[in-house]
């Protein structure tokens, strides 16, 4: 999976810990970026405005 | 159907599960390995599995979570790296003590009892506390305010009054000995490493009732801790093959939705509301493991079950209470008080 199969000991460790940090640090902005777009409309429902 | 060499029905649950303990996860900075390593094994995950994908896992969350306390200014970071160092001095007297325990053959059943008593007893003590409060501790929203006095605890207070030099000053203006934070590291780590949990159900207790570190930045400065410690047993576990990524991208993409929500609460939710129930889950968990370890010595493997469905429904309850008290607490601001962009 992800191309890492290959790699084998400290490498591949290294690797894993790579793609865990850059899924996290996508998920962050991603999720980020999403609240800003639609975090108004969402807190304003649930003011009930 | 199948993405990752797993189905979408395994994805989408553990997206699902990610989002529970993400909340979890950023509000109160623990319940990662807690709640997705037993989850794993009793799935059927071989240990070596579930405990290395349960670390990355923990990794990628602290990640998330601390770059969003990191944002609301509530990680002390000389803080953090004092506990680091007290924290891994002791992770590694805690091992070699689990070494030797098992060359007399008693590691499992000390480890097992200690786990039970700790998680039962800071259970009761948070609990204590929280229903015998005032109930007008809120959090403090800014984390370089001076803190008040009174809402610090009895030992952190006497901890605080040890002013064995050098002195540090930490965020809120509290000042306490160097010696007393690496000691109360130390301690944790020594816990930490002696039950093989990421520790932070004891260490973030510690910060507060013990440091007197306010809550938001207990939370922070304890998920800038497990980043480090989470990213070296990631590291030492995928060696052996033990991190399995389809396993930790859903639930990590479920928990980085979790966490933005619990880190985001942690400024909206009034403190008192929510300790009754961080307690109670402690305590629950107290009772799970206790219910497991009696399933394995009489051989009840359904004793198994019932103790993961005492965890999940302790984890669901908890990040239900931290969801709803949010939404009261938006529902209840008078609108000149009312943020004009979501509190993220």
């Amino acid at each position: 999976m992800f191309g890492i199969e290959t790699l084998s000991g400290s490498s591949y460790a290294t690797a894993i810990v790579g793609i865990v940090l850059v899924e996290a640090m996508v998920l962050y902005v991603g999720y980020g970026t999403l609240t800003r777009l639609a975090g108004p409309e969402i807190m304003a429902r649930m003011r009930g405005d | 159907m199948e993405i990752l060499g797993i189905s979408v029905l395994l994805i989408g649950l553990f997206v699902g599960f990610g989002v529970l303990i993400g909340i979890l996860f950023g509000f109160f900075g623990m319940g990662g390995s807690f709640l997705v390593t037993p989850a794993l094994l009793i799935m059927g995950y071989p240990a070596r599995v579930a405990v290395g994908s349960g670390m990355a896992f923990v990794f990628g969350t602290s990640v998330i979570a601390t770059l969003k306390h990191r944002d609301l200014g509530q990680v002390d970071y000389k803080l953090g790296v004092l506990m680091i160092i007290g924290t891994a001095t002791g992770i590694e007297v805690g091992k070699e003590i689990v070494l030797h325990l098992e060359e007399l053959g008693l590691a499992g059943n000390i480890i097992s009892i200690t786990y039970v008593l700790l998680l039962g007893g800071i259970g009761l003590f948070v609990t204590y506390e929280a229903l015998k409060g005032d109930g007008d501790g809120g959090i403090e929203h800014d984390p370089d305010a001076d803190v008040d006095a009174e809402a610090i605890p009895d030992i952190a207070k006497k901890i605080q009054s040890y002013r064995v030099p050098p002195m540090m000053t930490l965020r809120g203006g509290i000042q306490v000995s160097l010696w007393m934070i690496l000691a109360v590291a130390f301690a944790t780590g020594l816990l930490s490493g002696f039950l093989g949990v990421g520790g932070g159900f004891i260490r973030m207790p510690a910060l507060f009732y013990l440091i007197g570190v306010p809550v938001p930045i207990a939370v922070g400065t304890d998920l800038f801790e497990i980043m480090f410690s989470g990213g070296i047993g990631s590291f030492l576990y995928a060696q052996s093959g033990g991190v399995d990524l389809s396993i930790v991208a859903p639930l990590l993409a479920g928990s980085a939705l979790g966490a933005r929500v619990g880190s985001a609460a942690t400024s909206i939710v009034d403190e008192s509301e929510i300790k009754v129930y961080f307690g109670a889950m402690l305590l629950i968990g107290a009772i799970a493991v206790a219910t497991r370890q009696v399933g394995d010595a009489v051989g009840i493997e359904i004793l198994d079950v019932v103790s993961m469905v005492l965890i999940l429904g302790a984890a669901l309850l908890v990040s239900g209470a931290v969801v709803y008290s949010s939404i009261v607490s938006i529902r209840s601001e008078p609108h000149d008080e009312r943020p004009s962009t979501p509190a993220d």
